[in-house]
């Protein structure tokens, strides 16, 4: 193990270099273009032996992957904002040929208007897509996550894509110290992609079989059930992660500071770090606060969440996209997931931080000191309500 | 019944030229390919699940990404060092290649990837009803480019596939018909010896969709030729080394148009033979473009036989 | 038969599939003037007309569709189109 002190794109893409990915396409969209770069530097320089497939769009790149995977490649790709929307097509294709690709969604708002600094607005908007996501809360979360992708997509029971989600510039372009793993260890942990079906003339398939209304639902349940046991295997992956390698940022859910909390922030990414600080100063002046980060949107780990909110008295939902005409995408699904729970805490959602809008520690205090004076319905954070008259 | 790679039991219409067009490719092609197909008849008659009537390997995925999908397989391929194992071969329809297929289909061109693809040509959207594609041929009456009281259907010519793949330096490209089955198959496995991309468009009658006699396929097919309306040769690094010449002299567009239900209109409004000229008018520009008549009519008498 | 990975299929399937039941005109070989040229079989969209001897061809009748095409192309006349009593 090495800690070096890096920008967060050099970081993932020496994670994915240590993954060993036969075949990486991707097309080049801020905030994602550093992690492709490296690659691309990584395979001339000879460092990484791969094929590096430079496709004329993110359509494109994500059909490679699904190709190359499809042929027993371990395959990657990178991409954020309108280059996810373009790939929304292949993506639903790639889950539902059950194909274990793994891809960096370095977060970024959606246009219009135009706008290249992040949220989360587009892996939000492809959530219905079949995909594993993870949304990392570090540099560190998310190089490491890299490796625990590839093990979960390829698990047997699992066969799914994963996308490791990663805030735009807040990780992507800012330097911590990370510790990278060697390649020995990366191996031991992650062996050869060995996949059971793929397109060899030696066992002469078809993919991507028409399927009319006596089939389809079933081949759709059956994904369903796939993702949903995911669950356990994302935990497992987190917890040999922490034996053999001791870092442990979470499996599902992870939590701070939420023994005795009578209010339970919920968020997800970058924003975790903010809300840490944020909590430590509201403990010290006797507000009853914790956090539950959601690390795994989908499938969304409804038990562990439920399980962790239970004794709280309100909870807090900050998310960084929203579905317009109806709210907080992470604020509506805990409250589907409590709806069953007995004295279920009061749940607030907050959509803060669209387009790069910072979310400060003094937002996350102005959202628990603000809680009692505002609706239920969910809001939009630090609003410049002069530009809206 | 005799082998073949892509089997009997799939349901396309009667006298389909497509699925004659797929077969004469895949046993030309051998067992040891990978196939991939867009969207489209072929695609929907062939891989019906739990069945399958292919016996190499098939990957269909969407509309528009068969040739960036075997980018992605031949690109795998190399990586884990399994090259001798299969040629690939990218599949699509007119419309999946022409049309919204286009910018995978350059990609996978430009990056030079070892790929064949072929284009079945039935010069519409079959799948979907019989709508126009940028390779419906002028005049042509589809649910999208009807024949009325103003229109005399498909206002547009024909996009030239062969010249957009010769623009990327591919360095073997040639038409064919299923009229010419032994022909589809010599270019077939020309294709596959030489390195790099590699486009064949192939014209594929759909009786369905051209209003036309499945039984009369490959006569439709042939007059396609004959007249001048569908070219065939071979582009050799950019130059055409090679042309199917046609009798001297060409036969009239009207021989091939009347078979066809999708012309039917050339003949029974008033004014048609205006438009049938233009037809003719195209015919003859392929005739000279790519020097199509014959030198002596004997001479292609004996070309005939052969085939 | 249990989906499989999102439906994956086995090969040469269609197999199972009876197309022979579409069928209006059936094909009669009459083997009388047949050269050999093997046009038939190579035109069919099914594939699935075939030779018995070097001048003697036949095909499946399950899977048959009765499009003409083999009648259509022989070169010979030796091929009729009939329909078929069911």
């Amino acid at each position: 193990m090495a800690r070096t002190f890096t920008e967060g794109s050099k970081a993932v893409a020496e994670t994915v270099k240590l993954c060993r990915p036969n075949v990486i396409a991707a097309y080049p969209i801020t905030p994602q273009t550093h992690i492709s770069e490296e690659l691309a530097q990584m395979v001339a320089n000879g460092e990484l032996k791969a094929e590096y497939v430079t496709v004329e769009s993110e359509f494109a790149a994500a059909s490679v992957v699904l190709g190359a995977s499809a042929t027993g490649a371990r395959s990657y790709t990178a991409t954020s904002s309108q280059g996810l929307l373009l790939m929304t097509e292949v993506l639903f294709n790639i889950s539902g040929m059950r194909l274990p690709v793994v891809m960096t969604c370095a977060n970024r708002a959606i246009s219009s208007p135009i706008n290249i600094w992040n949220d989360q607005q587009d892996s939000i908007s492809v959530r219905d897509a079949g995909w594993v996501q993870l949304y990392a809360e570090d540099i560190q979360e998310a190089s490491d996550l890299h490796l625990q992708a590839f093990r979960i997509a390829e698990h047997p029971e699992v066969l799914l894509p994963v996308m490791v989600c990663m805030d735009g510039f807040i990780l992507t372009h800012a330097y911590e110290p990370v510790d990278l793993i060697e390649q020995k260890e990366a191996d031991a942990f992650l062996p050869p992609y060995q996949p059971q079906y793929y397109l060899t003339p030696k066992n002469p398939i078809t993919f991507g079989a028409m399927m009319g209304p006596e089939s389809y639902m079933e081949a759709r349940c059956q994904l369903d059930r796939a993702l949903c046991g995911s669950t356990r295997i994302v935990e497992e992956v987190a917890k040999e992660f922490k034996k053999r390698f001791g870092r442990f940022q979470g499996a599902l859910v992870d939590t701070y500071c939420i023994e005795g909390a009578e209010i339970v922030l919920v968020a997800m990414g970058s924003v975790i770090s903010t809300i840490k600080e944020a909590i430590d100063l509201l403990r010290k002046e006797g507000v009853k606060v914790g956090l539950l980060k959601v690390r795994c949107f989908r499938p969304f780990p409804r038990e562990a969440i439920k399980e962790a909110l239970v004794g709280a008295r309100e909870v807090l939902a900050i998310d960084r996209a929203f579905s317009p005409g109806s709210g907080g995408v992470l604020a509506t699904e805990i409250r589907a997931s409590l709806q069953d729970v007995k004295k279920a805490p009061e749940i607030k959602g907050h959509i803060a931080g669209l387009g790069g809008r910072e979310i400060s520690v003094e937002t996350i205090i102005n959202i628990v000191k603000d809680r009692k004076s505002v609706g239920i319905e969910d809001r939009f954070v630090d609003l410049k309500e002069a530009l809206l008259k | 019944m005799e082998k073949h790679l892509f089997l009997a039991g799939h349901t396309a219409c009667y006298g389909c030229g497509e699925a004659l067009g797929a077969r004469l490719v895949v046993d030309a092609a051998g067992p040891n390919i990978i196939t991939t197909d867009a969207t489209g008849c072929l695609e929907v008659f062939s891989s019906r699940w739990p069945q399958s009537a292919w016996a190499v390997p098939f990957i269909h995925s969407l509309f528009e990404n068969s040739a960036a999908v075997a980018s992605g397989v031949e690109a795998a391929l190399k990586a884990l060092g399994r090259q001798g194992e299969a040629k690939v071969i990218a599949q699509g329809g007119d419309g999946g290649t022409a049309d919204i297929g286009l910018q995978c289909l350059s990609g996978m061109f430009e990056r030079g990837h070892d790929i064949l693809y072929v284009c079945y040509d039935n010069e519409a959207y079959m799948n979907t009803g019989v709508q126009r594609s940028g390779l419906t041929p002028y005049d042509s009456d589809t649910r999208t480019s009807p024949f009325g009281k103003v229109s005399w259907g498909n206002r547009y010519l024909k996009k030239d596939m062969p010249a957009i793949a010769a623009a990327h330096g591919v360095p073997y490209i040639a038409t064919a018909s299923v009229a010419y089955p032994k022909d589809v198959q010599a270019k077939v496995k020309k294709a596959l010896s030489i390195t790099g991309p590699k486009y064949i468009q192939v014209h594929v009658p759909c009786p369905l969709g051209w209003k036309s006699d499945p039984a009369l396929t490959i006569k439709v097919a042939k007059l396609a030729v004959e007249t001048g309306l569908y070219p065939i040769f071979e582009m050799e690094n950019g130059v055409v080394t090679k042309v199917r010449k046609i009798p001297r002299p060409a036969k009239p567009v009207g021989e091939y148009l009347k078979l066809q239900g999708r012309f039917a209109h050339l003949f029974k409004k008033g004014g048609g033979e205006g438009e049938v000229k233009k037809i003719q008018q195209i015919a003859d520009e392929n005739i000279k473009k790519y020097g199509l008549l014959s030198e002596a009519a004997e001479k292609v008498a004996v070309e005939a036989e052969k085939e | 038969m249990k989906v499989i990975l999102g439906g994956l299929a086995q090969p040469a399937t269609s197999l199972a599939n009876n197309t022979g039941t579409w069928r209006n005109y059936i094909p009669v070989f009459l083997q009388k003037t047949c050269t050999g040229c093997t046009m038939c079989a190579i035109v069919c969209p099914e594939g699935c007309v075939y030779s018995v001897e070097k001048r003697k061809f036949t095909f499946d009748a399950k899977y048959c569709k009765g499009c003409g095409m083999c009648a259509a192309e022989c070169p010979v006349d030796d091929i009729e189109m009939v329909m078929e009593e069911k």
